[in-house]
This record gives structure tokens, C-alpha cells and sequence, in this order.
């Protein structure tokens, strides 16, 4: 075993010739070529955006059903909790209620902003007229009772609005259908977004996260979180495989299934990240390269000098 | 010369108690003399992993400028023209061969335990600058307008919402993800680099494990 003996100066060692500046324009070069090539020969991928309208094309039926279940402030951004509401908890890492936390930053009234403001902007139509003003007279507890008990329905007839049993919906079958008008329309996004330039896709995303057409599309690409999707990419293209280290927990139990999944694995990475940032302190671990000789891979040619 | 004991040379014309001299001062003394640029370097130097450093920061050279070209033409550029999205592809591959490069050297000096010698910090800064380009890269993701974007942003709000942080890094709002992306996180890269990058001028390249003092 090497004796431990204090790291000596690095510039009092014999040197020789060495053109630094050299070096670094032949690195750029070469991987400016490589890059050039690589994009030439794979390309990048580019599947573009699913737009409401492109939704309501697909699955009709799932615009309703997520329509209606914003109504009934079952969907998942309703019931979602901080950063958007106080609906619910939200994830917690043992004791710590992160996400409860973090506080309502980006509030989000999941019936209204999402279905009931934009169908407020359709002019011209004298039943829709009607169903609002009929939904807006409502106290919230018959809101809720009209819209749990046609979401209850949907979801007995398959998610199919014809095929559900007559019952008392108020006038939320008015509404989901004319919800499934407008996505058709084309102007939902920029509804969702807020003005001229609006810019701000989070209730889009959200509404759009709240369906199911979003989450069958990224697992038939195999991009859903227990496939790896987080280092995958659409087609054969590379995704981000340093996430590798992330992924890999919500590949397995008891992570894949927990409700605080997202919480645990981000707080265990946390403290990965943190022993490594840590790691030259760390008694034991930074250790383990001086035990495991692969050093001497490296320095080969001075040990062999040395070894003389 | 010891790179902590790095002092800059008196000018006999300098003025005492000058800002601009102190900060003159703080700045030559940062890495010995001859030391920012060298045409010399230590002899056990002989490995092709050393070349890993200097490849990770000339693929971040041509995330860089690839990333410019694709600012200049805006965020749908590239969804509308052959000339775009070939430079979005080189962004792309360039960024991947810029994780690969830089996985290898931070794995070469760990196994090389490139901290020792009063070198944490630079390792350190070589973590942080690891995670703020892991950070910047998945911005990237964020910011790409197209359905890979959608469901990245829908999955990753659940993450970051998990620990409290997704009203601040919302990444359901691309234009501000953008900023992030091509002004905050390249900034934040771009600092930690070159304090990295000073701290590896000053201090040397770490001896060999179990080196002794050479003989003078």
C-alpha cells in the first residue's frame, strides 16, 4: 500500500513543450465536425404540438369527459393542490409537505379558467347563453351535484355523451358539448393563454394534461415515466440520458407505484447530488479513487519513471 | 510557487488605496505569473483523458454559437425552415456530445481524486456547473414548442411541484422557461466555468496519487 503523503505542488514538477491554445482550437474543430455530421446524418426531432383542435379531431369524447370533470372539480388540476390550489396536500417527503409549502403561486380555478371563462367568450350562441347563465345562477353546491352526477353518468356509458342515462345535469351536457365546439373552433389555445400576446401556456397545458389523448400519445411513443420517457425523445433520437440517474427510480417499486414518488426520488437525488458536490470532504468516500487503482491507468508513464 | 501564496507584483507608480489598483491586484494575483496560458505543463501529464476538459469546454464553444443562430431566427424558426431545424439538430448534437465529453472527464477526475491539494473547490465547481448545464438542457426541452414539450412540461410539473419549486420554475410556461434557457442558466454556466477554469490555472493539474515532492 502507497504511503499517504501530502499532494505536492503541481508546479514544481518537470515540465515539457505544450500549446494549450492549439489544443482547444483542434477540440473545437473536430467536434464542430462531429456535431456538423451527426445533425446531418440524425437529425433532431420535431413532432409538433397536439392543438385542441387536433384533440377534439381524435377524441371527442375525452374533451367532454375532461370538460366535465373540471366542472366537477375532479380532474387532476382541480383536485392537484399547491401551486395551483388548496384542494389537496399534495406530495409529501416524510414529514415535509414541500409542495404545501411552496404555497398557491400559480392559481388556478380549474372550472372557471379553464372551461367556463373561455366558453364565456363565444358570442352568438343563444343555448350556450342560456346553460352559463343557468351554471352562474347555481349555488356551488348544485354546480357540483349537476356535474359529479353527469361525470358519474359519462363514465358509466363509456365516456360516450350519447349513451348516457337521462338524469338531473343541469345544464352541464350543454356545456361539455359546446366546450368540444370550441376546441373544434381552433381558438381555445389562445383563450387559455390570456390577450394578444399571452404567451403563457400553463393552462393549456394544464387542461391538456387534465385529458387522457396527451398521455396515450407520449406512451405510444414510449415516453411515459415508468418507460424511461424522461431520457427518451420521439423517433430513434437521443433524449437527455444524463436524467438516467432520475429515471431509473420511477423504473421500480416501491418509488413506481408511491403517491409521493415525485417527492422521494427529487429528495433522494437531492442528497445524491449534494454527497457528490460534498464528496472531497467526505471521509471513506473520497478515498475510494486511491483504493481502486485505476489512477494508474492514468499516470502510467510517471509510475513506470518512478518504479525505476 | 504555491498557488494559495499567489501574490501580483508591486508597480512603484501604483497609487495607494486605489480601487482600480486593488482590483488590479485581485485580479493578476488569481493565478500565478505565466500560469493563465502556459506553453508548459507538468510531465506526467501524459493521458488522453486530460484532452476531456478541453473538449467539454469546445462543445459547450459550439452549443454556444449553434444556440446563438437559433436565437437570431426566434422560437418557431426552426419548425418552418430546412436551414432551422439543421441548426437546431447541430444545437442538439452538439449538446449531447457536450454531456458525453463532460460525463468522461468528471469521471476522470474522480478516479484520479483531482480534489486533493486544496482542489475541492475546483471540483465543486465542476458539480455545479455539471448540474446548472443539466438545468439548461432540460429548458431547452421545455422551450422547443412542439409535442416533446407538451408532455415534458406536463410530466415535469409534477416533479417540481412535489418539492415546492414549480411556482418559481413554472415549466408549464414556455416563454419563460426560453428566458431561462437562453439568458439566466447561460449566464449562471458561463460564471462557473470560468471560476473553474481559474481555479485549475491556479492551482495546477492535480500530481499523481502518492507523488513526493520532486527533487529541486
Amino acid at each position: 500500500m502507497r504511503a499517504k503523503v501530502a499532494t505536492p505542488d503541481s508546479h514544481d514538477f518537470p515540465t515539457r513543450p505544450y500549446d494549450l491554445v492549439k489544443e482547444g482550437a483542434i477540440a473545437f474543430g473536430v467536434i464542430l465536425v462531429l456535431a456538423l455530421a451527426l445533425a446531418a446524418i440524425f437529425s433532431s426531432p420535431d413532432e409538433k404540438a397536439i392543438s385542441f383542435k387536433a384533440w377534439a379531431a381524435a377524441t371527442p369524447n375525452d374533451v367532454i369527459v375532461t370538460a366535465v370533470s373540471e366542472l366537477a372539480e375532479t380532474s387532476g388540476s382541480a383536485g392537484y393542490g399547491a401551486p395551483y390550489n388548496t384542494n389537496s396536500q399534495g406530495q409529501t417527503l416524510g414529514p415535509l409537505a414541500l409542495q404545501r409549502w411552496g404555497g398557491v403561486t400559480v392559481p388556478i380555478d380549474s372550472a372557471n379558467d379553464l372551461v367556463i371563462g373561455p366558453l364565456g367568450s363565444v358570442k352568438g350562441d343563444t343555448a350556450l347563453s342560456g346553460a352559463l347563465a343557468q351554471w352562474k345562477a347555481a349555488t356551488a353546491d348544485q354546480q357540483s351535484a349537476w356535474a359529479t352526477a353527469y361525470a358519474d353518468a359519462l363514465d358509466a356509458a363509456g365516456g360516450d355523451p350519447a349513451a348516457v342515462a337521462d338524469g338531473e345535469y343541469g345544464p352541464v351536457p350543454e356545456l361539455g358539448t359546446a366546450f368540444l365546439t370550441l376546441a373544434q373552433s381552433g381558438g381555445l389555445e389562445q383563450l387559455l393563454a390570456g390577450g394578444f400576446y399571452g404567451g403563457d401556456q400553463t393552462k393549456a397545458l394544464l387542461l391538456l394534461s387534465d385529458g387522457t389523448y396527451l398521455e396515450d400519445q407520449a406512451v405510444a411513443r414510449s415516453l411515459g415515466g415508468d418507460q424511461w420517457g424522461m431520457i427518451n425523445s420521439t423517433g430513434n433520437n437521443p433524449g437527455q440520458p444524463w436524467l438516467a440517474p432520475v429515471s431509473f427510480w420511477y423504473q421500480i417499486e416501491p418509488f413506481k407505484s408511491s403517491e409521493n414518488a415525485d417527492a422521494i426520488i427529487f429528495g433522494m437525488m437531492g442528497l445524491l447530488v449534494l454527497v457528490v458536490i460534498l464528496l472531497p470532504f467526505i471521509p471513506g468516500l473520497r478515498a475510494i479513487p486511491e483504493k481502486i487503482p485505476v489512477y494508474r491507468l492514468v499516470w502510467r508513464n510517471y509510475y513506470r519513471t518512478q518504479d525505476k | 510557487m504555491t498557488a494559495t501564496t499567489v501574490k501580483a507584483p508591486a508597480s512603484p507608480q501604483e497609487t495607494a488605496g486605489s480601487w482600480t489598483v486593488i482590483l488590479r491586484r485581485r485580479i493578476v494575483g488569481l493565478v500565478p505569473p505565466g500560469q493563465a496560458l502556459p506553453d508548459r505543463q507538468p510531465a506526467y501529464m501524459q493521458s488522453w483523458i486530460y484532452v476531456f476538459g478541453m473538449a467539454t469546454l469546445a462543445s459547450l464553444g459550439v452549443v454556444i454559437l449553434s444556440g446563438i443562430a437559433l436565437a437570431m431566427g426566434g422560437t418557431v424558426w426552426w419548425h418552418t425552415s430546412a436551414l432551422g431545424h439543421y441548426v437546431n439538430s447541430v444545437h442538439l448534437w452538439s449538446v449531447e456530445i457536450f454531456f458525453v465529453v463532460l460525463v468522461v472527464h468528471l469521471w476522470g477526475k474522480f478516479w484520479m481524486a483531482a480534489w486533493r491539494g486544496k482542489r475541492g473547490l475546483t471540483w465543486m465547481t465542476g458539480m455545479f456547473a455539471f448540474l446548472a448545464a443539466v438545468g439548461t438542457a432540460f429548458t431547452g426541452y421545455l422551450t422547443t414548442t412542439n409535442f416533446e414539450s407538451q408532455w415534458i412540461a406536463a410530466e415535469a410539473k409534477d416533479g417540481l411541484n412535489s418539492i415546492g419549486i414549480g411556482g418559481l420554475f413554472n415549466p408549464l410556461n414556455s416563454p419563460r422557461m426560453l428566458l431561462w434557457h437562453v439568458i439566466l442558466l447561460p449566464l449562471v454556466i458561463g460564471v462557473i466555468v470560468l471560476w473553474h477554469i481559474v481555479l485549475v490555472r491556479r492551482h495546477g493539474i492535480v500530481p499523481p496519487i502518492g507523488a513526493k515532492e520532486p527533487k529541486k
